[in-house]
């Protein structure tokens, strides 16, 4: 699996984003075992895979989060300050629903950047800035309610609005369909459409299979390597499909104890 | 009535006790916001516990227990970031460790000094009354310095209360600011452990801003609230230990608990 993933799309340009031979590995076990592909500006792509997968790993490397024993990621061509341009929506369960933070204190410290600064108060600039983001999503009326009085794909939307206060090209989304109902989910895919239209590069993580094609793009799926990679009518065959949910229990005959002691290394 | 609230003030002790309970009231919900939004609460209580042994060690040296309190309970809330982070053991049980291992410390080391007349109760109760001119110069400073370091990094430690990855993603140093909280909230411990004691620190860290927290929506006006019920407790409580000669720690923290009995008759959070 060391062949780079490409879903040809703008074949032309250079990839906005580069993620090459990416591994992680956790006391010997391979989260993620040379993980390599491409995305372009425009690109609204669906990282699936069952639960353990990797999802989370793979966006957490990309976010400097956790380090990679080999590889690299690539913004704008760009590897140590990449972050600059990178924005990241942790899964929900990450976030203290107990502090009493109001919408557009959350998207105003997307307006912060990555420099420390002492007294920092949010200029006029990014006031109105902040305006915008939160105009984007629709959740301007909401801005002084406070985020855990808010329905799940309201927050999604005000998490994806600090995404854009921070001006990042390429935004990680991790399972941001969780807690959100049918109808707010089709609502975030529409958002989510409209910043694709605006060139952003859109990855969201997810275990759920329904819907891909209505959904995403591409589809990276993911079973601690990429197992392919592509619009999504086009990536399932059947080979595909059991290299992501069955391949162990479905292709290695007689392969109990394996198929077992995998599972178990993988958490 | 009038002459019994002015009355009081013709003692210079008791305008020292003042200053002091105000400062204490003031500075103790500013902290408190972070204490009950990050489930700091039992970690607090051990901070409180564990500047015994300093306190016991400046009175036992013969400086004000305050300049010795101040490293030792810095020094304590790193150590538990530090076993926190560096053994498999829950945080809680981290704590609970250090929590009783100081105590115990603080109580040989005063029970050892018998030579020198200290009252254990005034340590474990307060005794804002006795302060002194010294006493009130410091928690002035280290008042001041606390509210210096919360305003100057607002802005980080919201962020990493609220979400803490995402503050790493943005190149906030998280667990350095989580190191921050608790030396601040250690110093804030430290300065008002002359007006409520050990014992009742916790009271004055989580009671002020809970009730500021059913009144108020965001968190700058949760802190503020929160400043202004703590500032009414201990004055309040003070007046009380005045005039029925109590232990303040105890008259200051029942009143506090009196104000948010009111509160949380007329109020609830809503919640998710």
């Amino acid at each position: 699996m060391n062949q780079s993933f490409s879903n040809g799309s703008n074949g032309a340009s250079e990839p906005r984003l580069i993620v090459e031979n990416v591994t992680v590995a956790f006391e010997g076990f391979k989260a993620l075992s040379s993980v390599s592909f491409t995305a372009h500006d425009g690109n609204l792509i669906g990282v699936v895979g069952p639960n353990g997968a990797g999802k989370s790993t793979l966006f957490n490397a990309m976010a400097g989060l956790q380090p990679m024993d080999t590889g690299r990621v690539h913004v704008n061509g760009r590897t140590a300050e990449h972050l600059d341009f990178l924005a990241y929506v942790p899964q929900r369960e990450k976030i203290n629903w107990r502090f009493p933070a109001s919408v557009e204190d959350v998207v105003m410290l997307g307006r912060s950047g990555g420099r420390w600064r002492w007294f920092q108060r949010p200029s006029a600039k990014d006031k109105e800035y902040v305006r915008y983001c939160l105009e984007r999503v629709n959740m301007w009326v909401h801005r002084t309610d406070l985020m855990p009085e808010l329905s799940g794909g309201q927050r999604q939307r005000v998490f994806i609005a600090r995404a854009l206060a921070q001006e990042a090209h390429v935004f990680l989304l991790d399972e941001s369909f969780s807690g959100v109902d049918v109808g707010a989910q089709k609502y975030l895919v529409e958002i989510l459409r409209g910043l694709r239209d605006d060139g952003k590069v859109i990855l969201m993580a997810t275990h759920d299979l329904t819907n891909l094609a209505e959904r995403f793009d591409q589809v990276l799926c993911l079973n601690h390597h990429v197992c392919a990679y592509g619009p999504p009518n086009e990536v399932f065959t059947p080979a595909v499909l059991e290299e992501l949910y069955g391949a162990h229990g479905v292709t290695v005959t007689g392969s109990g104890p394996n198929h077992r002691h995998h599972n178990e290394t993988n958490g | 009535m009038v002459d019994a609230l002015l009355d009081p003030f013709q003692y210079q002790f008791m305008v020292r006790a003042l200053i002091v309970s105000v400062l204490v009231g003031a500075v103790c919900p500013l902290i408190g916001g972070y204490v009950i939004t990050r489930n700091l609460s039992f970690m607090g209580d051990a901070l409180a516990h564990g500047v015994m042994p300093g306190l016991a060690l400046g009175i036992l040296l013969g400086f004000s227990p305050l300049l010795v309190a101040v490293p030792a309970g810095i020094g304590f809330a790193v150590l538990i970031g530090f076993i926190s982070h560096r053994t498999g053991l829950g945080e809680d049980t981290s704590i609970g460790i250090l929590f009783a291992g100081m105590f115990a410390l603080g109580l040989l080391i005063l029970s050892v000094s018998d030579s020198i007349t200290v009252d254990i109760e005034d340590i474990l109760l307060g005794q804002v009354l006795g302060v002194s001119q010294t006493d009130v110069i410091i928690t002035g400073g280290l008042a001041a310095l606390v509210i210096f370091l919360l305003a100057a990094m607002h802005r980080q430690l919201v962020f990493t209360s609220f979400d803490p990855i995402g503050a790493k993603v943005v190149g906030i140093p998280v667990q350095a600011m989580d190191y921050v909280l608790l030396g601040i909230l250690a110093l804030v411990i430290v300065l008002s452990v002359q007006a409520v004691g050990i014992v009742l620190v916790l009271a004055m860290l989580v009671v002020p801003a809970a009730t500021s927290y059913l009144l108020a929506r965001r968190f700058v006006n949760i802190m503020a609230i929160g400043a202004l019920i703590g500032v009414a407790a201990t004055v309040t409580g003070l007046y009380l230990s005045y005039h029925f000669n109590l232990p303040s720690g105890p008259a200051m923290s029942l009143t506090a608990i009196g104000i948010f009995a009111a509160a949380a008759l007329v109020k609830r959070r809503v919640t998710t």
